[in-house]
């Protein structure tokens, strides 16, 4: 049923699209007043539940009601979204996203990998900038927020958790230094190629353990610095691990090696981190270890050959099924660098072509990415109370034939879905005349 | 150099058995006639004369007698050769002897790093540091005691030597392992020539690729035919001289993989050269190919070791295929000898040279028969380098090289006692002299009075008297001072018999003393020589149960390639990519790997029955873009390298294209990289899953080749480039100027049929004459348009724009021209020059009326082709019909194959896919995938290959783990790594045991 509210949405919609403009003039939207409520929709809660022809209504930010039996209020904004379906704001569970903006050979546009073992202190936040050209792009494929994390050789900087429609870094923040990120050492013996992949000079397993030694031993330090209060001298490096010794924060290892994981593992079990596995490509090898000790991972790209040679075809493909039947709570990424994430929903569609159910692959993607990131509370669902993170796609999300998406909200505000990318295409369609 | 020409006349007058005539002597002369008689022996002649009881007779460093009758002359010294065996000495056709190595100098060669365009060698010779036919082993050769020690253990008597570096290495020589005269070594001095693919020390940056390399051998042919035409331009070039000179040697090509020896042989053949390949222990991998090149072979000996597998997460990471190779590298002599090709042994690869003989025993123990070993040491190698008429057999007139061993040489426990070079003995076991073992008749004199006895002697010298009781009998030797005593009867008290002697030879005289006191004399003769004849040949039960060779020799492959079927694929949805659009409840028939029938009620008795209902078939997929299944992508060193091409070094065995089988993949354009502007000649394959390089190919299909524009040609990422051009600018003009010289080029064969033949401009002539067509790696918009007007100028087609990521900026251009594109579906930002990339890029080309391709340039991501270019309906609303059209129809047509392939046509090649949902969905797997008509890849039967994969893993895992725990060699695990080869054009994160080969330099 077509209401006067929807028709002039479209209307709004329809004048945007022809208006064009340069991506300076997308702005960020504006706090949400009064009421606004999606009727007729599926909605996919992101918890494994779908409903169907319901509604959700959301007031100053926060959902205040999901269901098939919601009176419209009146004033509110109305969208029809019949035949459409709605989903949770897709999260990216890792991201160089506003630290990163032209891989290859423009330096100075990167601000992700910074140099030395041990960089405890710095902070992914203070150079997420807003303005990259990607953050438009992702939001058009359903991204609203992302977890940005700082790269390096070993300890690498506290991450944190991102909002996607804002003027600068401190409106964008959405949870604060949430992680820690660990780099743990390669223990393979490397053969043959260049650059990073030359063959190391020493044993890989003997230096990879002294560099794991080391980092064991300043948590040592870090944790008896922090039993005082006052100290003579400051350091930087072991204020900010408070965080993991008082569960505040969690420490996120990047670990794809079996030994690597194990490693990893037995970290968080000797100073009673909790541990985010990131990467885990073999995670399935120690499936039940990871199931058994609560391990979460972050599965950073289905869309990746087979590890070796004779590995099943569809191993990474099959990866997700596996791991839920395992009992492992997982998330789901998109790592590949030339599609800038925009995937992710589609590795989570390939995990479903290869054994996952529907609603679990959204989950990955949502509400689990949520939990591990330790923002369930306030998103990665439409529940009542949390913020309405709320996407509205033509079709199904985990697949090309239905991925478009009509509308977004992030904390209820209603934010614009043009890109650069857009922009070029209604700029050239004037070009050329055609539609 | 006087001292060493002092030493050496010193040395030659005490002991060498030849004399050097031109040499002056300081002193009193002291020639010896070196006449020696090796009597009783047992002596092979050759791989086929054994004669028991035989002389050797040899004077001045030559045989001059052999056989049983043989007159010993009176001033020969005799060495009694009783039990022992006499062999014509090995010869070894692959070292590097004497000749010394070369180290390569520092450079900052490298990645990224600046170029050297020209050799550094001073000096009138080839432009090219890596061809250096001008060396001769034999003006470098000097003896080198050590080395020769080492070949002369392992029973070698000459070897043929070379300098081991570069393409063309020049000449080697034999020589023989004598290290008293270096005069008298060298048994010939310009033996064979020698090539191999690999540049070695050169420092120059050409080439940098295996295609590179052939390409440089190529045009090294036609340069030193051209050369003979004496062309002024060229002055005096001393290495094509060479060239030319020593192409009548035998011509030995190091080629040590299997498909290494093919490209060799093929280069061979283009020039009509049979080259002798010094291969490696592989091409049993391959036997048919190996016989097809109709050569002869010198094959490596140097068998894998086991590795330590008992870290489970080490052993992972080793593939199958190094697995299988480990247990079945000792079958590739026999598998030689099978197939009826000639072949030689090298000890060249062995990394630990004591390992030869046990090797080769080994090769026995799986299939080789011992006659073979024994010609493949001898007699094969010396024919292949012109010496039999030397060495290689023990007959009168050839030299006296030849080894004296304790058993036959092949037995297990069998020992070189001395190894004789020219008439010089050199000690290998010496002490195996005094080897007693055998059976005596002792004979004890009593003042007339003689007994006799049965002496059984072991070799430890603990022996026994035979008779009606076994007595032991205790022996004590002394040099050559022997002492016997034992009882005369079983059990305490009983009387001694002592006997005191020497030993002369095999007979042991003297006098002793018997139980009674009395005074004897006493004589023992050798009767019967004790030899380990309890040796059990392994061989069944070696080649029980040994993995089994597939096609390609990985996981996932096949025993038997797979054949033609006759399918009919009933009642499917079918998306032609043709006229017909998309057919519901259809029938197809595939017929002798055609499209035979379209339509309904389709009946076929000799046909396979698939239904298809509530599936979906669709042509297969043509990857427009590839960079699978080659060993070498980007010949980089220099801006223009049309004259390299893909189709020289196809890698038939990459497990990608079973991969990309899976995911409906069936043709793949094969490209360059973009390392340069004009990158080499690309190749069209189709997916056929265990065919050699040569059937890969897609037959007819038009000839292309790459070429690349802006930020890898100009070498962005380098910091220190200087490798013309740096800029877009002087990209389009090396463009200009290499259609130029095509031009000139052109023009210049037709005046002058002498006139140099250059591969690099026979391509860019191609061009010019619409017979090889571009795909040109581009990004934006001024350099599009540039490449346009050149084609304009030079009047051909720029037949694809391939990435293209700005395509939508100058559609209307392209369209204009006739070019093709093939783009990326949603790639953007990671590298400068696409900031401006959009996923609508395909739907604007698409609606401009382009002919528009989805391509891949990844491994992983062809896999999933058909949802790529579903990402043109998310991005633009492409119909879905069209959206498949673009990884079909689109890339058959750009590609000039649409007659054969891309839609699903009667008379078509049956190149299709059977999927399980409508092919654009994400849900979608192929569930067949078919090559003319030929089903590579079929869904179930992948899920039961995946358990026989782990299945003999786990087999051979459980057999090395058998040999270490048995005692046997082992080294680290070494992780299999897959080497993916990438333009270098943007990051790829794939598998842990994966190396990205990024040769963008």
């Amino acid at each position: 049923m077509q209401n006067k509210y929807s028709t002039y949405i479209f209307i709004s919609l329809a004048l945007l699209s022809t208006i064009t403009k340069a991506q300076e003039t997308i702005y960020p939207a504006t706090v949400q007043k009064g009421v606004t409520i999606i009727t007729h929709a599926t909605i996919h809660i992101g918890n494994g539940t779908v409903l169907n022809d319901a509604s959700v209504l959301f007031e100053n930010g926060k959902i205040k009601q999901v269901g098939n039996t919601i009176s419209i209020p009146s004033g509110a904004t109305t969208i029809d979204a019949s035949g459409k379906q709605v989903y949770p704001g897709l999260i990216l569970p890792v991201s160089s996203l506003g630290l990163k903006e032209i891989n290859s050979g423009v330096r100075g546009s990167n601000d992700f990998l910074e140099i030395g073992d041990n960089n405890a202190s710095i902070r992914s936040i203070v150079s997420y900038n807003t303005d990259s050209k990607v953050i438009n792009a992702l939001r058009a494929n359903g991204v609203l927020l992302a977890h940005v994390a700082p790269m390096g050789d070993l300890i690498e900087g506290s991450s944190s958790v991102v909002q996607l429609d804002a003027w600068n870094y401190e409106d964008a923040a959405y949870k604060l230094d949430n992680g820690m990120f660990l780099n743990m050492p390669s223990l393979m013996v490397r053969r043959g190629g260049r650059g990073y992949m030359r063959p190391q000079s020493g044993d890989p397993v003997k230096e990879g353990l002294a560099k794991i030694e080391n980092v064991k031993k300043f948590f040592i330090d870090a944790k008896a610095y922090l039993q005082e209060k006052n100290h003579s001298v400051n350091n930087l490096k072991f204020e900010a691990v408070r965080g993991l010794f008082d569960g505040k924060q969690k420490l996120f290892i990047r670990a794809n090696e079996v030994k690597q994981m194990l490693l990893a593992i037995d970290l968080g079990k000797t100073f009673g981190f909790k541990i985010v596995l990131v990467g885990a490509v073999e995670s399935l090898q120690i499936a039940s270890i990871l199931a058994e000790n609560n391990i979460p991972v972050i599965l950073d790209n289905q869309h990746a050959l087979p590890t070796t040679e004779d590995d099943d075809i569809d191993q990474l493909y099959k990866l997700p099924a596996q791991l839920k039947q395992a009992g492992v709570l997982f998330a789901i990424n998109d790592a590949n660098e030339q599609s800038k994430q925009r995937n992710m929903s589609f590795n989570a569609g390939t995990a479903v072509a290869y054994g996952l159910e529907k609603e679990e692959a959204l989950s990955a993607i949502t509400l689990n990415t949520a939990k591990i990131l330790g923002i369930d509370a306030i998103t990665g669902s439409i529940e009542v109370g949390k913020d309405a993170n709320i996407i509205i796609s033509e079709g199904d999300i985990l697949d090309m034939r239905g991925n478009q998406l009509s509308k977004a909200f992030i904390q209820g505000r209603d934010i614009s879905l043009d890109n650069k990318q857009k922009q070029l295409y209604e700029r050239y369609k004037y070009k050329y005349k055609i539609k | 150099m006087k001292k060493i020409f002092m030493w050496l006349i010193f040395l030659g007058s005490i002991t060498n058995a030849i004399a050097q005539e031109s040499f002056p002597i300081n002193g009193i002369r002291d020639i010896r006639a070196g006449l020696y008689a090796f009597t009783n022996a047992t002596i092979v002649q050759n791989e086929k004369n054994k004669i028991e009881n035989a002389t050797l007779l040899i004077k001045q460093g030559k045989i001059i007698a052999v056989g049983i009758s043989v007159t010993i002359p009176k001033d020969a010294i005799i060495i009694n050769c009783a039990g022992k065996f006499i062999y014509p000495s090995f010869i070894d056709p692959f070292t590097d002897y004497g000749a010394g190595t070369v180290k390569r100098a520092i450079n900052s060669l490298g990645y990224g790093g600046p170029g050297q365009f020209l050799s550094n060698k001073v000096g009138a010779y080839n432009w090219n540091q890596a061809i250096k036919p001008e060396i001769n082993a034999a003006d470098v050769f000097s003896i080198d005691e050590s080395m020769a020690a080492n070949y002369r253990s392992n029973g070698f008597g000459a070897v043929f030597t070379h300098l081991k570096d570069g393409i063309a290495r020049g000449t080697g020589a034999v020589v023989s392992l004598n290290t008293e005269n270096t005069n008298q070594a060298i048994l010939k001095t310009k033996a064979a020539a020698v090539y191999s693919f690999e540049k070695g020390t050169s420092t120059q940056s050409y080439p940098s690729s295996l295609m590179g390399s052939i390409a440089l051998l190529r045009q090294t042919y036609l340069d030193a035919k051209w050369y003979k035409t004496k062309p002024v331009t060229e002055g005096v070039n001393l290495s094509l001289e060479a060239w030319n000179n020593n192409q009548n040697l035998p011509q030995i090509f190091l080629a040590d993989d299997k498909w290494s020896t093919v490209r060799a042989d093929r280069l061979g053949d283009e020039f009509g050269v049979q080259y002798i390949i010094k291969g490696g222990d592989n091409g049993y991998q391959r036997i048919d190919e190996m016989v097809k090149t109709k050569a002869s072979y010198i094959l490596g000996i140097d068998f894998p070791v086991a590795m330590d597998v008992e870290d489970p997460n080490d052993a992972r990471f080793i593939s199958l295929a190094d697995l299988k190779h480990w247990e079945l590298a000792p079958t590739n002599p026999a598998a030689f000898e099978k197939a009826n090709i000639s072949f030689s042994f090298s000890s060249s690869d062995l990394k630990d040279s004591k390992l030869f003989l046990t090797n080769i025993k080994k090769a026995i123990q799986f299939g080789l028969s011992e006659t073979k070993a024994l010609e493949a040491l001898t007699k094969t190698p010396a024919t292949q380098l012109g010496v039999y008429d030397q060495v290689g057999s023990l007959e009168t007139g050839k030299l006296a090289n030849f080894i004296i061993t304790t058993e036959p040489i092949f037995s297990s426990t069998s020992k070189i006692i001395e190894n004789w070079v020219q008439g010089n003995k050199y000690e290998i076991n010496g002490a195996e002299w005094k080897n007693f073992a055998g059976k005596y008749k002792l004979t004890i004199n009593n003042g007339g009075t003689k007994s006799e006895y049965n002496l059984e002697v072991k070799k430890d010298l603990s022996a026994s008297i035979i008779g009606t009781d076994t007595l032991s009998a205790k022996i004590a030797i002394n040099e050559s001072m022997i002492k016997i005593s034992f009882p005369t009867k079983k059990g305490r008290g009983a009387e001694q018999i002592r006997l005191s002697g020497t030993i002369l030879g095999n007979d042991w005289t003297g006098i002793g003393t018997d139980a009674t006191g009395s005074k004897t004399t006493w004589l023992a003769n050798l009767t019967n020589p004790l030899i380990n004849t309890t040796e059990t040949k392994k061989t069944n039960d070696t080649l029980k149960a040994l993995a089994k060779i597939t096609y390609p020799f990985v996981g996932f492959g096949n025993e038997t390639i797979p054949t033609q079927e006759t399918i009919l694929i009933k009642n499917t949805t079918v998306w032609t990519s043709d006229k017909e659009g998309i057919l519901k409840n259809t029938d197809v028939l595939i017929k002798n790997g055609k499209i035979g029938k379209i339509g309904q009620n389709i009946t076929d008795a000799t046909a396979r029955i698939i239904d298809g209902s509530n599936k979906h078939l669709s042509a297969g997929i043509i990857d427009e873009h590839s960079h699978i299944g080659a060993l070498s992508i980007n010949e980089g060193a220099q801006s223009v390298t049309s004259e390299v091409r893909i189709a020289d070094n196809l890698n038939p065995e990459d497990i990608n294209i079973y991969r990309q089988l899976s995911g409906g993949v069936t043709s793949s354009h094969i490209l360059h990289g973009s390392a340069n502007t004009i990158g080499g000649q690309t190749q069209l394959i189709k997916l056929r899953w265990g065919a050699n390089d040569q059937d890969l190919k897609f037959a007819g299909a038009d000839p292309f080749i790459k070429f690349a524009l802006g930020e890898n040609v100009k070498r962005t990422t380098s910091s220190n480039n200087n490798r013309f051009p740096d800029t877009r600018m002087g990209v389009e003009e090396v463009l200009n100027d290499a259609f130029d010289r095509a031009l000139d080029y052109q023009k210049a064969l037709k005046e002058n049929p002498n006139a140099r033949k250059d591969l690099e401009l026979d391509a860019l002539v191609e061009i010019l004459n619409k017979k090889r067509f571009i795909t040109c790696h581009s990004y934006v918009q001024p350099e599009i348009t540039y490449m346009l007007r050149i084609g304009d100028k030079y009047g051909f087609t720029v037949n694809t724009f391939t990435h293209i990521l700005e395509g939508f900026k100058v559609a209307d251009k392209m369209k204009e021209h006739g070019a093709n594109v093939s783009t990326f579906s949603d790639w953007f930002m990671y590298k400068t020059e696409v900031q401006d990339a959009t996923g609508y890029n395909a739907a604007i080309m698409h609606k401009v009326g382009l002919n528009v391709c989805i391509n891949s340039d990844d491994a992983e991501m062809a896999r999933r082709l058909n949802q790529e270019a579903a990402k043109t309906i998310e991005y633009g609303g492409v119909s879905e019909e069209d959206a498949l059209k673009m990884v079909t129809i689109n890339p058959a047509k750009a590609l000039h194959v649409a007659d054969k392939v891309g839609s699903i046509k009667v008379g078509k090649d049956a190149d299709l896919v059977l999927w399980s949902d409508n092919p654009l969905s994400i849900y979608a797997k192929s569930l067949l995938t078919i090559v003319d008509g030929i089903v590579y890849f079929d869904r179930e039967k992948d899920a039961t290959m995946h358990q026989t994969v782990a299945a003999e893993k786990t087999r051979l895992i459980q057999k090395m783990l058998g040999d270490k725990k048995a005692g046997g060699p082992t080294k680290p695990a070494m992780p299999s790594y897959q080497t993916i080869l990438t333009c270098g054009d943007h990051d790829h994160e794939d598998g842990l045991a994966t190396i990205y080969e990024n040769q963008k330099d």
